[in-house]
Order: C-alpha cells, then structure tokens, then sequence
C-alpha cells in the first residue's frame, strides 16, 4: 500500500447515454485533507463523488481507496461514508437508530454501539435528541445527524455531496466552521462537492475546479483565487476580471489575457500617475455598487474592456461613493498581480 | 386564499348537496334496514333487527360471504406480490418501454369493467376451460394490481432511492437493505394498497359477473340476484348496510395511513 494517497483517480470517465459526464479525470487526495471539487452544476463533480461512493460504475478508468483499486466494488465494500445532499435519513428510524446502523451492519456490540453513537452525537452537539425521529427536526439538526451516522463509522474518506445546500446563509456560515473543526479534530479525509466558491475557499485545503466533465486546475485556495489557470477558473472562482487582446497590449504593452483581482485596484484619480513597479488604466465609472464594508466599481477603460475594483470603505459614505458613477478615474495596481491565464 | 361570503355560502351550499346525494341513499338503506314494513314505509313504522337477524341467518348470505371473503384476500395477496415487485422495477431500473409497462399496468381501472369482464370471460372460456372460483380471482386480481402498484410506487418514488444508497452507504449488502430499509419504509403503503385492493374486492359487481364460474356467489352477486324477490328485499337491505360499513372502513384505513407523516399516496 502506498503510503498518503487516500483516494486515486485515474483517466475516470462516465457517460450516461450520448452525454459525457466525467471526461477523463486524474487526482489524488491525500491522507487527511479537506478536497473541495468545485464546479458549476452539471460539471461532472457529484458524478466523481458518486463514483467514489460506489453508486455509479465509470465507463473508463479506476478508483482507488488507500492503494486497492474498488472501480467495480459495491459501495457496502468501501471505507467510505457519504453525507447526502438530501440527507437521505431513515424515516422510520430514531436519530440514535440511524447514528448506529452502520455499526449494526458491521456487528459492532451493542454497547460500543450505543456509546460510539452518543460520542458522534455529541460532536455534533445533538446529544440529547437521540429519541427523536427525523421528521420532527430542522434541516440544520438533519444535517448535523447525516454528518454523525456518516463519521461514526470513521471511514478513511468522508464524502459530502454539497451538505450545506440547503440550509439558510446564517446557518451556512455556521455549519462551514464546525465541518472544518470536526474535520481537524477527526483528522479523516474529506472530498466535499460545492457550487459556491466562497465554501470552497473558506473550507478547503485543495480545491478541484471542474468544468464540462474536467478538472480545469487543482490548487490550494490562495493558488486558485490568485493563480487561476485558466479563463474558466478566473471567472467561477471570484469576480472575472479579465485584459486581453488589443486591450492588453495598449495597457499593459504585451499580449495574452491576464487576470487582475478586483480588490487588488485601486481607483485613483485621472492625473495620479502610476508609480513604480505599478501598471494603470484609464476609464469612466459606469456602475457603483454599495456593498456596506466596501463599494465595487464598474469601469468602462478607454483602451476596452471592462474592470472591476473594490475599495474597502474606510473613509468614505455611501453618498461619496454613488457620485462617482460616470466619472474618469484611473486604476492602478501592482504588476504582480497581474496573472497570465492560460487559455 | 379568501373567498367573499357570498362565495363561501354558495359553495358550502354546493358541498352539502353534493355530500347528500352520495349519504341520504346509503343512511336510508341502513334505516330501512331496521325498518319494520316490508314496503318500506317512510318514515319507517318501527323498529326491527328482524332483517338483520334473517341475514345473518341465510345459508345464501352466508355463503356468499365467505366466497366474498376469500375471493377478496386471494385476490390482494396476488395484488401485493405482483404489485410490489412491479413498483420495485418501474421506480428503480431504468429499462426499454418502462413508462408504457406503468401505462399499461395502470390502464385497467380506467377500462370500464365491462370490457375487461367480457376479455377475460373470453380467455377463459376459449383456453382455460371454463370459469371457475380461481378465474374469479383473477378477475379481481387485475384492478386489485393497480391500487396496490399505485401506492407502492409513489412510496419508493418519493422515499426510498437515496435512502437504500445511504444504507449501502453504511455497509448493508442488498439483503440487509431490503429488509431493514426498503420493506419498513413500504410498509404501510403495502398495508393502505392491500386494504384498497380488498375493499375494491368485495364490493365488485362487473367483471364478477363475466369471471365467476357457475355456482360461485358473492356478496354483491347475491344481492343482486335477490333485490327484485319481494321476500328477500328486506334481507337485501340489511346485507348492502353490512356491505357498506366492510367497504368503507378499509378505504378509510387506508386514507389514514397513506396521509401519515410521510405524505400522501392515493389511489
């Protein structure tokens, strides 16, 4: 076995009918890591993940869990757990019924079964609703039960199929930071599948961002917002913001198609003058918006194209800012910021 | 939604007729049940538990009864098994011409019964030799299969793909997941499609009379026969209230338990 590869996929390809689901995916999650596979939907990644779980047979291609290929083994003869989108609960069973029945299937005693039980339910913070039956819980409290059936078995790969989907922004936010948590805690590897880049960059150890059945480029989060390989993943993960052709070549005096940040420009004045190390454009505010801690500006260049800045809102109102709209400006960033995307 | 008062007048004005057109009928044959004339006078001239007790008392009734009784259980358990296994393969596996086998399976209840008595008399006259108790039940069996199929499979629809991966999921092999997942969450929606498929049974009159062999009388069959002889109609009327309360506990059992926590599956 090799060491540190919890999950090895090779050429993995699926297609259901004439549509092509997944079009040749290779990636390796390692030990213990937080994997996000990020991608708008019908990019392929629930489709991964089911072929991770077992559900789906590829078309082409293999899994491997820990160094053993389980392309064709059912997904009762995998060490992996899966929390469900719909969190697919047992209706006709208690929370604590549910917690313990992959643990009844394994034939682990009934002690061990009922203290292991209350152990992941507790660390979900639902220790005192083992008699309850499903029905007569939140979607939150649902959540957090799929979670504890799913990590009380500790599986070497916990899979989530986009767990917080359903769930109230609020509770969203909160539910992120306790995943991660019991992820640390638990230390057992997580392969989570999101449409929202903002999970995927707040949770993540490694990010995987599909498109069209293919995995465009797989980084950390800072590589992947910063560094973003190519014109898809410069646009799905964070605002696109994009110079390219005639308009490269006039601001920035050569050509390709580069990615800017929107918060790493700085709206100036139309006579500043970039200093060093500093490249600028000029433009005319076409679109102000106020967001609260900081505004976002639409700007028209004059070489082409559009850009968007955000300035935090330190010193300024939002009456200071709306008076900006169809004024010239000109933006100035840092040269390396700018980042050549390829193509 | 609201409604002004005229409109609300006028339909609680509509909901008791049409509620009354369906009751008075079946409330005056359980008080002409009990009603001392012959002729049925109204308002009934007194008070007898005569008819009843003549009913009960008839070896025709009594006979026909038990027919009803088992024609009714053969026909839902065949109802259950072929339902079941029907919805288990149009809710779960994709296959050729899936849609049109649940089209098909679901046709006869829209056929009238007629046509459907008069097909299956056919086939068993031509290749089965005749009728007989069993070709009876088979009768029943075809429209007992749909109530049964109907319910079961708006069950699986909505409850049970994801749950059974989950279960999988957690290590049970198709076995363990069957038993301990699919059938408990089929449970009372076989048990509400059986009770229907039952009382659908034993009220039917139509493709009874084209299926049943010779010498094979139900309930409804004998009360039919028996409606236009002066002497029996007293007996008709307390053996139709008796028909009544048998079809309509199980149809309302079977509402109760298709309206549980999990939600509606009609028929």
């Amino acid at each position: 076995m090799e060491q540190g590869v919890a999950v090895r996929l090779r050429g993995l390809r699926k297609s259901f009918g004439v549509v092509v689901a997944v079009d040749g995916v290779d990636l390796d999650i390692a030990d213990g890591e937080f994997l996000t596979l990020l991608g708008p939907s019908g990019s392929g990644k629930t489709t991964v993940l089911r072929m991770i779980a077992g559900f789906e047979l590829p078309t082409a291609g293999t899994v491997e869990l820990a160094g053993t290929d389980v392309t064709h083994a059912p997904p009762f003869e995998r060490d992996v757990n899966t929390v469900f989108q719909d969190y697919a609960l047992f209706p006709h069973m208690t929370v604590q019924q549910n917690v313990e029945y992959g643990l009844k299937v394994a034939k682990v005693p009934r002690d061990e079964r009922a203290r292991r039980a209350a152990d992941a339910l507790a660390q979900v913070r639902l220790e005192s609703f083992g008699d309850r039956k499903p029905s007569a819980m939140s979607g939150g409290q649902r959540q957090r039960v799929a979670l504890a059936r799913a990590l009380v078995n500790r599986p070497r790969v916990l899979l989530l199929d986009e767990p917080l989907g359903a769930l109230d922004l609020k509770l969203r936010e909160q539910m992120q930071v306790e995943l991660k948590q019991i992820q640390r805690e638990v230390g057992i590897t997580f392969v989570f599948v999101t449409h929202d880049q903002e999970e995927a960059l707040t949770m993540s150890d490694r990010i995987a961002v599909f498109n069209a059945g293919r995995i465009e480029q797989v980084g950390t989060p800072a590589e992947v917002y910063e560094q973003p390989a190519t014109e898809f993943v410069a646009g799905f993960v964070g605002t696109s913001n994009l110079l390219r052709g005639e308009t490269a070549q006039t601001v920035l005096g050569h050509a390709g198609v580069f990615s800017v940040r929107p918060e790493k420009i700085h709206v100036a004045d139309v006579d500043a003058s970039p200093g060093e190390g500093e490249d600028s454009a000029t433009g005319t505010v076409s679109e102000v918006v106020y967001v609260g801690s900081g505004t976002r500006y639409v700007v028209d260049l004059d070489a082409g194209g559009t850009l968007v800045a955000l300035q935090q809102n330190l010193r300024t109102s939002s009456m200071d800012v709306l008076a900006m709209r169809g004024r010239k400006v000109r933006l100035v960033w840092r040269k390396e910021h700018e980042y050549r995307v390829g193509t | 939604m609201t409604l002004s008062r005229t409109s609300r007048w006028i339909l609680g004005v509509a909901m008791a007729l049409g509620l009354a057109f369906v009751y008075v009928p079946l409330a005056i044959v359980v008080v002409n049940s009990f009603n001392t004339s012959r002729l049925f006078q109204w308002p009934p001239p007194g008070f007898t538990t005569e008819w009843w007790q003549a009913a009960f008392q008839n070896q025709g009734v009594r006979d026909a009864l038990v027919t009803s009784i088992f024609v009714a259980v053969l026909a839902t358990a065949i109802a259950l098994v072929l339902g079941t296994l029907t919805a288990m393969a149009v809710s779960r596996y994709q296959f050729w011409g899936r849609n049109t086998v649940s089209l098909l399976f679901v046709f006869p209840i829209a056929l009238p019964g007629i046509i459907t008595g008069i097909a299956l008399n056919n086939v068993f006259t031509s290749f089965l030799g005749g009728l007989t108790f069993l070709t009876l039940v088979i009768g029943h069996g075809t429209f007992c299969v749909v109530v049964v199929l109907n319910n079961t499979a708006a069950r699986l629809r909505r409850v049970v793909g994801n749950v059974e991966e989950a279960a999988m999921d957690l290590g049970a092999n198709r076995t363990q997941t069957f038993r301990d997942i699919t059938f408990p969450a089929m449970r009372s929606a076989l048990f509400a499609g059986g009770l229907l498929a039952f009382g659908l049974s034993f009220d039917e009159i139509i493709v009874t009379t084209f299926t049943a062999g010779p010498g094979t009388q139900t309930l409804p069959l004998w009360i039919f026969q028996n409606l236009f002889r002066p002497n029996s109609a007293p007996i008709v009327n307390a053996v139709a209230a008796f028909l009544v309360l048998v079809s309509i506990v199980p149809v309302y059992l079977a509402q109760r338990l298709s309206g549980d926590a999990t939600g509606g599956g009609r028929i």
